[in-house]
């Protein structure tokens, strides 16, 4: 009943689509409501009594309407005594052949006045007309509109038209041609059932999937021009079509929505694009350097948003609220410089070293106060820097273990060598390289690693002098373990007599002697690396291998060096504090003696005399120890600037000018240009993130300063790279090695956290200076906090949850947890390397099988050929034309088979039994036939000869003689 | 810059950004670098389509692909008439697909047609030894070529015709660590 009320409304449209509304839900439910039934009545009285309106106008014009009348009532099944004589209307009318247009015009008038008898209001004919304007939009559109879109939506009408001549009472030929006019007008889509509706929505669906995956498609451009424009406007035209009534205004504001969100997107895509910083400078590099050299920057651009957002940290809620809210400099000792330093605070060679004025600031740990809560917000100051404190570090694994995860999805594939050769030639070259030298030096790494290839695939490793080799590994080793232990113990050394030097005081020492320990631990850093690469020649590794090894060793120095230092530092806090001690009981000694003296001369206001400056104060190791950080920090990006001039930069001048008058060729032979160094810059990189980590608990300006050198050091080296550096000799792929340096990463973050924490865990605040002074530990301010600042249940929520009986319990189910997600890794693992033997084995078989298959064919057709060349000859004797004929069916017969078994492919031999068994003895031999067979098969070596069929063909005959 | 002449219409920018990888600020610097090869011959004003092909010879010498050993071929393989004469369309198509944000799929197919020097649909040893001469710079011997060819052919070679259908390429390519990571030009 649903397709026959759809058919209804298709027909008189334009009396009932204003009913439609009303009516439109009922519908949907595809049930025949009374509502219906009463429409259709209304309706039909409606047009009863345009009819009579109709008697009234010429005859002409009462035509049209009564046939469309007609028409919409043959659909209806409820047949009323009117049909005969409208069936009588009917045929003159579609004789006389008039456009459908017109008709409509005429139908249009009609309906007007219609309306007007009835006293229906202007509104709904206003509706109608729009309604009609955009049919006849459509209608233009589809004529001057692409074939594609058109052929689809005529499907759809042509399936509906079938519908109304099957349920058309008597379908007459002419009447079909008129209707199908009228419909290609009328095609709407209300009138469309929900089975179309749902194909129609398919399609548009799937246009606009087109749309997206277009720019994946390898078409050329002017193909993918066409078939989007052509998508559009199909999906443009249907898009609206789809959802009805009001559905369908919701609908087409949701397509439109659609769009204009998608537009944003892109925009904000090209937006985000945009703002990336140095991505230019990056892709220029990469383009000269390829992408080794690109990944450093890469990384350090990474490193540098790391360090912003840490630096957003301190800097927000720990220096911008201690300046602006906390008492101001000079109120209290701890933020005055003490009167003994006041003279030279202001001399840059104090401030340089982070004295003076710049040590009782907001840069270091001793300038913040104890007080609990600061300025008119009740800023919560040390609670703020320590929970500071914890975030940084907190923050600095998530990112660092989520990059990771991240990259081992990214390079999870491929780890197999099975492809050895393949890869080589297919995938080596990097098309990046825009850059001569660059591309010289990537030929010839090609050519080596190729040629290293072959000799490892003809010769499975001669092993002749695999004593000496191994001699040689050990005596590297040994070699670099001594220039390790002598590295640190050099370090340890100085840092020793430096502390000597402090304690006899530090201006009586010379510029070197002050800054020894961080000269020499720079200028370890320098050479070791070098004397490690000289002593890594001896081991004759495979270059990938070597750098691994390499960096391993660099990695070791470098963390050696930095235990040394920080070792000899925890000697210096414990000196300190004993210092502390002393200092701690002479200050009361000496608040006791200004009392004493005090009361005896005037009992008034003797404390207010006293300024903050002349007050005596402990050794404050905190400060003590950020200070030490920040000079290293500074001194090493020095040390890193001037390498970077002098070694490249001053290199690259001389080699490059003083070749015009020298005696060989420097360019090519000795000093040349230097390499731009990766792995070394990115250690440092790493290892001065380390050192920020560390530090940046007791100075928290550390962050600051190492985003300025970050970003320094982004132009400098880009510059270096692109004007004194060529393209490195070594072969490296970046893609391998990030998590390699991100695990690197790792490894700094946890022992640079280890020291951090047991000094804030163990050692006790000092007791003037600091957020937590007074306080036995620093991490007692959560406790505090905890009982002052929440209320008592939440402690006592707390405590319980704090309670041994609780921990351990939820300690020991974590590690329950990851004991198990680690075994469940396991063995997937397992499962895959499994999978993936598996899969390689079923390759391997495969191969041979084809293999196989292939070399029988070959002989098979030599086979064939000498058979062929021999019933050649022997045709001229044959004469029997009947047998011929018989042979001839026979062959159609198999030929057929062929055909079929053609299309199987080339796995043959299993037909070619089955034709054995089903076939007379009489039959050719089975290799000629099969051989056949396997030529007959389509796209299948091209070569065979055609011409050989007929022959072939004779076989039977002949053999049957 | 002051009065910006436009290059392109809205329409033309959008079908662009919808045909290829490549954002509206790309795109016209995209058409920049076109002009930059023959300043003579290519308009400013693109609005009306015009039908312009750069030669080869000119299209190579951009720096992104001067030292490309397989440049020819890529000019080639994305040139329309397959004589390696670009039009701006095909221009775009080539640095699109050679983008970093084309899919492996893509990338594969277009590899394949790249190392496919003589265009019968299939990689054969002629096409791996010219892929390997180009490579190298000839610097192997030919002894080594044959031995790196059947050695190739032993690995990749799945259905036992001695030369590579897509689907074999598409294999082996797909378990390669770093194709992605080299087969990608940036502009």
């Amino acid at each position: 009943m649903g397709v026959d009320i759809g058919l209804e409304f298709e027909g008189d449209e334009d009396e009932v689509s204003t009913f439609q509304e009303e009516h439109e839900r009922e519908r949907h439910r595809a049930k025949i409501s009374d509502g219906d039934r009463e429409r259709r009545k209304r309706g039909n009285g409606r047009r009863k009594r345009a009819s009579r309106a109709e008697e009234w106008e010429g005859e002409s014009q009462a035509r049209p309407e009564r046939r469309e009348r007609g028409r919409r009532k043959r659909t209806r099944s409820d047949q009323e005594a009117k049909g005969s004589d409208r069936d009588e209307e009917v045929q003159p009318k579609t004789k006389s052949g008039k456009s459908a247009k017109t008709r409509k015009h005429i139908k249009n008038e009609k309906t007007r006045k219609m309306e007007e008898e009835e006293g229906e209001g202007e509104e709904r004919h206003a509706k109608r007309k729009k309604k009609h304007g955009s049919a006849k939009k459509e209608e233009r559109e589809e004529d001057g509109g692409k074939r594609t879109a058109k052929e689809k939506a005529q499907e759809v009408k042509r399936k509906k038209h079938k519908k109304v001549v099957e349920t058309s009472s008597e379908p007459s030929e002419e009447d079909d041609n008129d209707e199908e006019d009228n419909e290609e007008r009328e095609v709407r889509p209300e009138s469309l059932s929900s089975e179309e509706l749902e194909k129609l929505k398919e399609a548009v669906d799937e246009r606009k999937k087109l749309i997206q995956t277009l720019r994946g498609k390898p078409w050329p451009m002017k193909k993918k021009c066409v078939t989007l424009r052509e998508s559009q406007e199909f999906v443009e035209k249907y898009e609206g079509a789809l959802g009805k009534g009001k559905g369908r205004k919701l609908y087409a504001y949701k397509v439109m929505m659609n769009k204009k969100w998608m537009k944003f997107q892109r925009d904000f895509e090209n937006f985000k694009t945009a703002c990336i910083p140095w991505e230019m400078k990056i892709k220029e590099i990469e383009s000269h350097f390829g992408s080794s050299v690109a990944s450093y920057f890469i990384f350090l651009r990474w490193m540098y948003g790391i360090n912003m957002i840490l630096f957003c940290l301190t800097f927000g809620l720990v220096m911008v609220p201690e300046a602006l809210m906390g008492r101001p400099y000079g109120t209290i000792p701890r933020k005055t410089v003490p009167r003994p330093e006041a003279t030279s605070a202001m001399d840059f060679a104090v401030l340089w070293d982070f004295g003076g004025y710049a040590q009782y600031s907001v840069l270091f740990y001793g300038y913040y106060n104890n007080q609990r809560a600061i300025g008119w917000l009740k800023f919560r100051m040390p609670l703020s820097y320590f929970l500071v404190g914890v975030g940084t570090v907190a923050y600095s694994y998530m990112v660092v273990i989520r990059t990771m995860a991240r990259n081992a999805n990214e390079s999870g594939v491929g780890d197999d060598n099975s492809f050895n050769f393949n890869w080589k030639t297919f995938t080596s070259w990097d098309y990046l390289i825009g850059n001569p030298e660059m591309a010289d030096n990537k030929f010839a790494s090609i050519t080596t690693s190729f040629k290293e290839a072959i000799l490892e695939e003809q010769e499975s490793r001669k092993d002749d002098n695999i004593h000496l080799t191994r001699f040689l590994r050990v005596l590297a080793n040994f070699l670099v373990l001594c220039c390790l232990a002598g590295s640190g113990y050099l370090i340890y050394f100085v840092v020793r007599r430096s502390q000597k030097f402090a304690l006899d005081g530090l201006d009586n020492h010379t510029w070197w002697e002050r800054n020894e320990v961080n000269m020499v631990m720079s200028l370890l850093g320098m050479f070791c690396p070098m004397l490690f690469d000289v002593i890594s020649a001896l081991e004759n590794y495979h270059p990938r291998v070597a750098l691994q090894w390499q960096l391993g060793r660099i990695f070791a120095l470098f963390l050696g060096n930095l235990y040394t230092f920080i070792i000899a530092l925890m000697d210096e806090i414990n000196l300190k504090r004993e210092e502390e001690q002393i200092i701690k009981f002479n200050i009361t000694m000496w608040e006791a003696s200004l009392y004493n003296g005090t009361v005896s001369v005037n009992s008034t206001a003797p404390a207010i005399t006293i300024q903050p400056a002349d007050v005596p104060r402990g050794p404050c190791w905190e400060t003590m120890v950020g200070q030490e950080f920040v000079r290293l920090i500074i001194s090493d990006t020095m040390t890193t600037y001037i390498t970077l001039l002098i070694g490249d930069f001053l290199r690259a001048v001389l080699v490059r000018f003083l070749n015009y008058c020298w005696c060989w060729d420097l360019e090519a032979g000795f000093p040349s240009y230097s390499e731009f160094d990766v792995s070394g810059n990115v250690l440092g990189l790493i290892f001065n993130q380390g050192m920020i980590w560390m530090g940046a608990f007791y100075a928290p300006c550390l962050p600051a300063l190492n985003v300025l050198r970050l970003h320094v050091s982004m132009y400098l080296q880009c510059w270096a790279v692109m004007c004194c550096n060529v393209p490195q000799e070594r072969v490296f792929k970046a893609s391998g090695s990030n998590n390699f340096y991100m695990a690197m990463l790792l490894v700094i973050l946890f022992l640079s956290t280890l020291p951090a924490i047991y000094t804030i865990v163990t050692i006790p605040p000092s007791f003037d200076c600091g957020p937590f002074s007074g306080k036995k530990r620093m991490f007692d301010v959560i406790q505090e906090t905890l009982e002052s600042d929440f209320p008592a249940w939440f402690g006592k929520v707390f405590s319980y949850a704090s309670n041994p009986g609780l921990v351990l319990p939820f300690i020991l189910l974590m590690v329950l947890a990851i004991y198990y997600l680690q075994s469940t890794s396991k063995s997937y693992k397992e499962a895959n390397v499994e999978l993936k033997k598996k899969l390689q084995t079923q390759n391997e078989e495969n191969k041979k099988k084809k293999k196989l298959a292939a070399l029988k064919a070959q002989m098979d057709l030599e086979e064939a050929r000498k058979a062929s060349s021999q019933t050649a000859k022997q045709q001229k004797n044959s004469n029997a034309s009947q047998q011929d004929q018989e042979s001839d069916e026979e062959e159609d017969h198999s030929s057929s088979q062929r055909l079929h078994h053609g299309k199987n492919g080339r796995h043959a031999p299993p037909p070619v039994r089955e034709q054995e068994g089903q076939l007379p003895a009489t039959r050719a031999p089975v290799p000629r036939s099969y051989q056949h067979e396997h030529h007959g098969a389509p796209g299948y070596l091209p070569g065979f000869p055609r011409q050989s069929e007929p022959r072939m063909h004779r076989v039977p005959s002949l053999q049957r003689h | 810059m002051g009065n910006k002449q436009t290059t392109f219409t809205e329409e033309q920018l959008e079908a662009f950004q919808d045909c290829t990888f490549f954002t509206r600020k790309e795109i016209q610097r995209l058409h920049g670098r076109y002009r930059e090869l023959a300043p003579h011959l290519v308009p400013l004003d693109y609005t009306n389509n015009p039908d312009i092909r750069v030669p080869l010879t000119l299209i190579v010498t951009m720096p992104e692909l001067k030292e490309n050993p397989f440049r020819d071929r890529i000019v080639e393989t994305f040139s329309e008439d397959g004589h390696g004469n670009l039009s701006f369309n095909d221009f775009v198509d080539m640095f699109s697909a050679l983008c970093e944000t084309s899919p492996r799929e893509l990338k594969t197919i277009y590899a394949f047609r790249i190392y496919d020097f003589n265009r019968d649909n299939f990689i054969c040893k002629e096409d791996l030894k010219m892929t390997l001469n180009k490579l190298t710079k000839g610097e192997l011997t030919p002894e080594e070529v044959s031995l790196v060819c059947d050695k190739s052919m032993e690995e990749a070679d799945l259905d036992g015709d001695s030369k590579l259908s897509f689907s074999d390429f598409e294999n082996m390519v797909s378990k390669a660590p770093d194709f992605l990571s080299n087969f990608h030009v940036r502009i």
